[in-house]
């Protein structure tokens, strides 16, 4: 799960991980309110679940207050594209309203883990403000990467690497390596897949803030941690994705118009494939899971027949966990509720297959039977052009 | 021969009072009667605070240690509810038991973290969690997989995926091409076994004639998988890279594409595997007739 900014920077400060002092804003009004709160210049940031937004003018400068709500004005409301949201880019709600940070170096630090090792990794560079991927890519010798062993957590001596390895000295040292550490706490505690501060500043006067934060949390976690679940904002999530995770189904929006229910994210993914290798092209991930009851499937279903780009559904379970029959139950169900006005080839094999079978044949349902992955993306093809 | 379970296996479920982990108990015990001969069976039940009940025809007893003890189990099928899974696996690792398959999906990842980290210098196998399992047709399954589409044979399946691994096996099964051990690793983050480990067992293996390696996009397990059975597999392999059509930008952050060292898209999988002798299918429903090319080439 994805936080705003201003979220993630809340939680930061309960960890010691300073940030600069701000405050959200809805409108141009607060805007204004916080700015004379500050004194002296502020910056308003667009608050959006997305990179790159200076760039597209999510972020501006102010010099006083008046300036603060003439730039909220502008920044809420619009339509903010970057090259992490899309073309359709996203409609900031909210503003962050930040005082504006004397800075005199910019660095880089994160922490994600490493599925190789199984281990959290700390990854510094003096790099900030730029592109990472681009400083892996180019100058993977400025790219410091630590590996933390979880059965002992960060230890001084691990933060001090990190540190001593971007070229801090003296009390700026001191206060980086209490900066790390707490950052490695607020990430192990709090479940996060991913904790980026991208730049992380010193400013001339010697302190050092989170200038950014993005943080992603686990969802599988989310249970210990209710308060973060609260954040979550639906907003910035494409509707029918929201609807669908209401009720524990992976899915994904995509651009094609054969909408696909399968079970299990691997053979979801092959669907996808032999939809576009028969010659169309899938209008949607769906992975109803292993442990599919017949209110999911019913409700996956549903949500299949709300993208008005769906004009053939193929529905492919090989039942291993998800029996046959509980899925052919679902489907009996969804049919019965949901007006379904476009073709349905159905290919199912594995536990209960039988039964599945019995209970679709018994159903009324206007269906195609489709005999192995091939056969069917043809049936499904061969029925979109008719 | 097999691989990892055979006939000899006695298997104890933890969490057989549940839901999941009752029917499928039951399905293990079914195949054992109708496929292995009463091999390879479920002899215990673990929930602690139920001990003394009797679940699926086996008694459930409070702990790993005690089931052990006094059923002989030497492998644990785990469908424990995610946030007490890890414990799970735990606690059958710390009693040495030598073959743990964990189903159970949606494990918090810094569980797995810990578990992971709890396991080294420790020699028993973790498959899982978020896998269908294990099966060695004929003679144990120990898993969510549909034992029915498998048929006793020579060749060696590994698959990160769950359902995708039974749809590998049907088509193998339709090809009359039987299979010695089948094994689902699991699609988490991290898992307790990876590819290579399994490849080698299968190399050694005297009756696995073939392997064939289903795998997804994202990461490198599949390139550095290739690369290493280039220079330490003999037997014929074949590969199959899920995805090859998913969009892009669907993954993790920066940080987790630069640790994983690229992007780890079909296309690039599919090259490695190639460039490494493999035999690779283009298309998901080609996995078995792929397999009967790749034994004529020998």
């Amino acid at each position: 799960m994805n936080i705003h900014e201003y979220q993630g920077k809340e939680l930061f400060k309960k960890y010691g991980v300073t940030v600069p002092r701000g405050k959200v804003a809805d409108t141009a009004d607060e805007a204004e309110e916080i700015a004379k709160e500050m004194g002296g210049a502020v910056v308003v940031k667009a608050q959006i679940h997305a990179g790159g937004r200076g760039k597209g003018g999510g972020v501006k400068l102010a010099k006083d207050p008046a300036e603060a709500r003439k730039a909220a004005s502008e920044i809420l409301g619009m339509t903010l594209v970057t090259h992490q949201t899309g073309p359709g880019g996203r409609v900031v709600k909210k503003v962050l309203i930040e005082e504006a940070s004397d800075i005199a170096n910019e660095l880089y630090l994160s922490i994600v883990l490493d599925r190789s090792s199984g281990r959290p990794t700390i990854m510094a560079s003096t790099e900030g403000g730029m592109d990472i991927e681009e400083v892996a890519a180019k100058t993977p010798e400025k790219l410091i990467k630590i590996q933390i062993d979880p059965a002992l957590g960060i230890w001084p001596s691990t933060a001090r690497r990190v540190v001593y390895g971007l070229g801090l000295e003296g009390e700026q040292a001191a206060e980086g390596a209490k900066f790390v550490s707490n950052l490695y706490k607020f990430y192990d505690e709090m479940d996060c897949s991913l904790v980026e501060i991208n730049p992380l500043v010193q400013t001339a006067d010697g302190r050092m803030f989170a200038l950014d934060a993005k943080v992603n949390f686990d969802d599988n976690a989310l249970y210990r941690h209710k308060d973060v679940a609260e954040m979550r904002d639906i907003g910035e999530e494409d509707p029918l994705e929201v609807e669908a995770s209401k009720y524990n189904l992976n899915y994904i929006k995509l651009d094609g118009e054969v909408a696909c229910m399968v079970n299990g994210a691997g053979l979801a993914m092959a669907t996808m494939d032999i939809i576009m290798l028969a010659g169309s092209s899938p209008a949607n991930f769906l992975d109803v899971g292993g442990g599919a009851n017949k209110d999911m499937v019913e409700n996956a279903f549903r949500i299949l027949m709300d993208d008005d780009d769906v004009k053939a559904v193929f529905i492919n379970i090989f039942g291993g966990i998800l029996r046959c029959d509980v899925l052919a139950e679902g489907v009996v169900e969804a049919v019965k509720t949901v007006n379904v006005n476009v073709p349905i080839v159905i290919r199912m094999e594995g536990t209960n297959v039988e039964k599945g079978r019995d209970i679709l044949e018994n159903s009324g349902l206007d269906f195609t039977v489709g005999n192995g992955m091939a056969d069917s993306a043809e049936k499904v093809v061969a029925a979109l052009k008719r | 021969m097999t691989i990892l379970i055979n006939k000899e296996t006695r298997v104890l479920v933890q969490g057989i009072t549940g839901r999941e982990g009752g029917f499928h108990a039951g399905q293990c015990q079914q195949y054992s009667e109708e496929f292995a001969g009463g091999g390879g069976a479920i002899v215990a039940g673990v929930t602690p605070g139920k001990g003394g009940q009797t679940a699926n025809g086996v008694p459930v007893f409070n702990s790993v240690a005690e089931a052990a003890r006094e059923t002989g189990a030497n492998a644990s099928l785990i469908f424990v509810p995610p946030p007490f899974a890890a414990d799970a696996i735990v606690e059958s690792i710390d009693e040495s038991v030598q073959i743990v398959v964990c189903v159970t999906e949606g494990i918090p990842v810094r569980d797995m973290v810990n578990v992971h980290r709890h396991r080294q210098g420790k020699d028993n196998v973790l498959i899982g969690p978020n896998c269908p399992g294990v099966i060695s047709p004929g003679e144990c399954k120990m898993g969510i997989m549909p034992g029915h589409i498998h048929k006793k044979g020579s060749i060696g399946v590994i698959s990160k995926s769950g359902t995708l691994t039974y749809e590998v096996v049907a088509q193998l099964t339709e090809q009359g091409l039987g299979q010695s051990s089948c094994i689902g690793i699991g699609g988490d983050p991290i898992i307790g076994t990876m590819y290579i480990d399994l490849l080698r067992r299968f190399e050694e293996d005297p009756e696995t004639e073939a392997i064939i390696v289903i795998g997804e996009i994202g990461g490198t397990a599949e390139q550095d998988t290739a690369r290493w059975a280039k220079d330490n597999v003999k037997k014929p392999m074949v590969g199959f890279i899920a995805g090859q059509t998913a969009p892009p930008g669907r993954r993790m952050g920066h940080a987790g594409a630069i640790i994983s060292g690229g992007e780890g898209t079909a296309a690039e999988k599919m090259r490695v595997m190639e460039e490494c002798g493999i035999l690779v299918s283009k298309s998901p429903a080609d996995m078995g007739t792929t397999m009967v090319e790749a034994l004529k080439r020998g």
